[in-house]
């Protein structure tokens, strides 16, 4: 007993002969179909070259155009050759043109005479398919598709459309249940003559020519009629991508096919020389009587369909522009914004990167330039300070540095006074940790050595973009992780809230701060804040400063302020 | 769809086919073997001046891809570069005389071969500096990548320019001729470039790199784009509008993803900063042909003289497609 092998080929007409006379010459028969549209000289040249082998039959000939019938009647008739020329053959294998056999011959006949009575073919109903092109599932046997659907697909759509909409339905003859499965099977003669010489096959022929992409449901649906012992699973090693087209495998897949232990692949790429050479050459050593195992390849093909559907997060390149809220994470990683923090803290940036162990930015929104950590005028990717280049394109900016910098956290400061094109980008972004001491920003004003007039004038400024920008933050569409205090609450106890927020930051360090970063010194900052409204203008944002009173801060001349016991 | 837009598209692609049309007058033929051209050979479409010296590594990269014929327009060479390509069994060559920047930075020129000789081809167009790596390069040759975009219905592949840079100054280490220049100019800049959406030509415009760091820091506006649509299967509908940074009909720019996915594309490696760049850049200051009143050029200059190092500690240093798929500079897409 042995197998015989259907071909279907289309093109790459000296891989199909190479294919063939393998396994002719291996004593599995070989019944060849030519698409009708392959030109004469070509098909004339496939029979000149296998005219020496007695095992090879041609069948009449059929236009294979995808998605139409002309495959199965393809199949159809060359099985009919086989079962009919070739009495010893048990099993049919349909394979096509671009199939490539992985392991020897006598492995996939022993394989097979163990199990004499099994059909290998997927099938699976039509309510439990997830794969199909276009999302037509049931429909495919209940609608009418007199148009192409690569050629002719906005007719091809309408039609649809219409039906769905007029409620059309074909009936189906009578104790037929839809199933679907990968058009690649192997069948045996029992099962397949029972289908071939069915006696309303005519009748069923009828109605199948005219479902869409009958070659993947016509056998596995007959199967089930027929057949005591379904396998439902291809034989084939073959897999698709996002879109239905199938992989294709090249030289670099060797390794991953030798591995695999199918007996058969596709689609192989004509040209992938290394691969005909090595499963067609001399007999390979592999452990024997594997069964096949295709796990490697189906993650490496499942991690494409990934990486063509949702991407890298937080990438953005010259072929994955996400347009906005489509970007599947708007940046690649956590990372936190400091507002205020290094105005009322003395060194904030090194004591933050220290304790948290994480790269601690200055101001990199400032107006200068970008305050990258350590004072460096280039980081990581070549990242320019300059802030003419930074202002030029905000977002890239911003998302360069986390993508760049993936796998250690970036923390940076941000205030009234930094370039604002970004408030909204990182409020929607699920990445960003935003803390906000409002009216920090006062403390380096009361500090400064400048005329009253121009302090006032500054703060109004700033308040101004302050209050827009907490806007902001408090807006519904907000998606980011944000804290918001007022300097007079901040001041009363800055542990708690500093503890909240480092431990977000690095959770697993689990330990309590046991040093906080130096407090700015804010004597007579009440006062201040009283001159400024004395002066008309009304500062809100940092919280009740009361004039005469010096903030609870009684161990401000030490030199570590809170330590907590 | 805005009908007014539509028709500024249609008839900005029918002037470039025009002006390609017209200045091809301006070609004469050295040596033309298009006749040799197979039907389904992919094609390289090249225009160059003065560039002996980088030719036989240039032919030799591409030939080892799979390319198997080549369309040069001479620009006026006078170091021997023409004499040198007419004797290559698998160049056609043409010469003229014109105006680079007259004819758009040689475009028109290449538009108007394209159409002639590259209808239903792929056709690479590139300077002789340039050097595309896509996913698979070391494993697959250029006629796997076409086969399997030709069976993905796509007809145009992006590969943005990746400026590689020598460390030290740039005429540190001479480049000898047939040497790899990429033995030389190692580094690049693996991270800074922004990128914009341009809904006319639904293209994207990408900026950035050591060109941007180094010599437009202080107006980054001006810096030269980078994205590039090199190959494509050309029909006779197509025209290159700006170099090759955008096709029309605008749809073939559509090489990006925009809801979340990653599409297929590659790299440029541009192999400008050699020793011969200096050269270069003062002959094309005094020309007075590129881009924007030579802006570029300009600006190179003045920094030049100071000796500038493009490195910085933070430049990457190329390994292979692989590492720059990591990056994040190009990508797989679903191709495995």
């Amino acid at each position: 007993m042995t197998v015989g092998f259907v071909i279907l080929y289309h093109t790459a007409l000296h891989r199909a002969a190479q294919v063939a006379r393998y396994w002719a010459e291996r004593d599995c028969p070989v019944v060849i179909h030519a698409d009708r549209r392959v030109k004469k000289a070509d098909y004339d040249g496939l029979i000149r070259a296998l005219e020496d082998l007695r095992n090879v039959r041609f069948s009449d000939r059929f236009v294979c155009e995808w998605g139409t019938w002309g495959i199965v009647a393809a199949a159809q008739a060359a099985s009919s050759v086989m079962l009919a020329e070739f009495p010893g053959v048990r099993h049919v294998y349909l394979a096509s043109g671009s199939c490539l056999p992985l392991r020897p011959v006598e492995e996939l006949r022993a394989y097979l005479d163990s199990r004499p009575k099994t059909d290998f073919i997927e099938s699976v109903t039509t309510e439990d398919v997830g794969w199909t092109v276009g999302g037509l599932n049931l429909e495919r046997f209940t609608l009418r598709f007199p148009f192409s659907w690569r050629r002719q697909r906005r007719a091809f759509d309408a039609y649809v459309a219409l039906q769905r909409k007029v409620g059309f339905r074909r009936r189906m003859p009578p104790g037929i249940v839809p199933h679907l499965g990968s058009q690649w099977w192997c069948l045996t003669r029992q099962t397949l003559s029972a289908i071939l010489e069915n006696p309303d096959r005519a009748e069923i022929d009828r109605y199948f020519r005219k479902v869409w992409i009958p070659d993947e449901s016509y056998f596995q649906t007959m199967v089930r009629q027929f057949s005591a012992n379904v396998e439902s699973r291809s034989l084939t090693l073959s897999k698709f991508d996002f879109s239905g087209k199938p992989h294709i495998f090249y030289d670099d897949h060797l390794q991953l096919l030798r591995r695999s232990d199918c007996f058969v692949a596709r689609k192989i790429w004509p040209d992938a020389d290394k691969l005909y050479q090595t499963f067609l050459g001399p007999k390979l050593d592999t452990a024997a009587q594997a069964e096949p195992n295709p796990g490697k390849i189906d993650r490496l093909f499942s991690k494409a369909v990934e990486r063509r559907t949702k991407g890298r997060a937080g990438l953005y390149m010259q072929s994955r522009y996400p347009r906005e809220n489509f970007e599947n994470g708007r940046t690649a990683a956590p990372y936190s914004v400091f507002e205020g923090f290094s105005e009322l803290f003395e060194n904030f940036e090194i004591w933050l990167g220290k304790i948290a162990n994480t790269r601690a930015h200055g101001h990199l929104f400032a107006p200068d330039r970008a305050h990258f950590a350590g004072g460096e005028t280039v980081f990581t990717g070549a990242m320019s300070d300059s802030a003419a280049i930074r202002d030029y394109n905000p977002k890239s900016f911003l998302t360069n540095l986390i993508w760049n910098t993936r796998g250690e956290r970036q923390c940076f400061q941000f205030g009234p006074g930094d370039t604002q094109d970004l408030s909204w980008f990182m409020a929607g972004d699920p990445n960003a940790q935003i803390s906000v001491i409002s009216g920090a920003w006062a403390i380096p004003l009361f500090h400064s050595n400048r005329n009253f007039s121009d302090i006032r004038r500054e703060a109004a400024r700033l308040q101004k973009i302050e209050s827009e920008h907490i806007g902001i933050l408090r807006s519904p569409w907000t998606k980011a992780r944000v804290r918001i205090w007022t300097l007079s609450e901040f001041v009363e106890n800055p542990m708690e809230p500093l503890q909240a927020v480092i431990d977000e930051i690095a959770p697993r360090s689990g330990r309590r701060l046991t040093e906080a970063p130096r407090l700015a010194d804010l004597k007579g900052f009440g006062q201040f804040l009283q001159n400024l409204r004395n002066q008309g203008m009304q500062p809100v944002l940092m919280g009740d400063f009361p004039a005469d009173e010096v903030p609870a801060n009684p161990n401000a001349r030490r030199g570590r302020p809170y330590l907590v016991k | 769809m805005d009908i007014k837009l539509l028709f500024r598209l249609r008839m900005k692609r029918r002037w470039r086919q025009w002006q390609a049309f017209r200045k091809r007058r301006q070609l004469r033929t050295v040596v033309d073997r298009t006749r040799a051209i197979a039907p389904d050979d992919i094609l390289i479409f090249t225009t160059l001046r003065n560039e002996r010296v980088r030719l036989a590594y240039f032919l030799r990269y591409y030939r080892d891809l799979g390319v198997r014929h080549f369309l040069m327009v001479d620009n006026d060479s006078t170091d021997g570069s023409r004499e040198y390509l007419a004797a290559q069994p698998d160049v056609s060559l043409w010469t003229t005389k014109s105006g680079y920047r007259q004819s758009r930075y040689g475009v028109d020129w290449l538009n108007h071969l394209a159409r002639k000789y590259g209808c239903g081809h792929w056709c690479l167009t590139v300077d002789v500096d340039e050097f595309i790596v896509y996913p698979f390069s070391d494993t697959r040759p250029l006629r796997a990548l076409t086969d399997w975009l030709d069976s993905s219905n796509l007809r145009t592949f992006s590969a943005m320019i990746l400026d590689m840079y020598p460390k030290g100054p740039v005429t540190a280490q001479p480049y000898h001729d047939g040497q790899n220049p990429f033995e030389i100019a190692q580094y690049f800049d693996s991270g800074n470039y922004s990128i914009q959406r341009n809904w006319f030509m639904e293209n994207l415009w990408i900026q950035g790199g050591p060109r941007m760091r180094m010599f437009f820091a202080d107006q980054p506006e001006k810096a030269p784009a980078l994205n590039k649509i090199p190959l494509v299967k050309w029909d006779p509908s197509i025209v290159y509008v700006d170099s090759t940074h955008m096709v029309l009909p605008r749809g073939l720019n559509r090489v990006f993803d925009e809801w979340g996915g990653e599409k297929a594309s590659g790299c440029l490696l541009h192999a400008k900063f050699l020793d011969t760049f200096a050269a270069k850049a003062a002959e094309e200051m005094e020309r007075g042909q590129h881009y924007a009143n030579s802006q570029e050029y300009r600006a190179y200059q003045e920094n030049l003289a100071r000796q500038p190092d493009l490195w910085c500690k933070f430049s990457e240093k190329y390994i292979n497609w692989r590492q720059l798929e990591i990056l994040g500079l190009m990508s797989k897409g679903n191709w495995a």
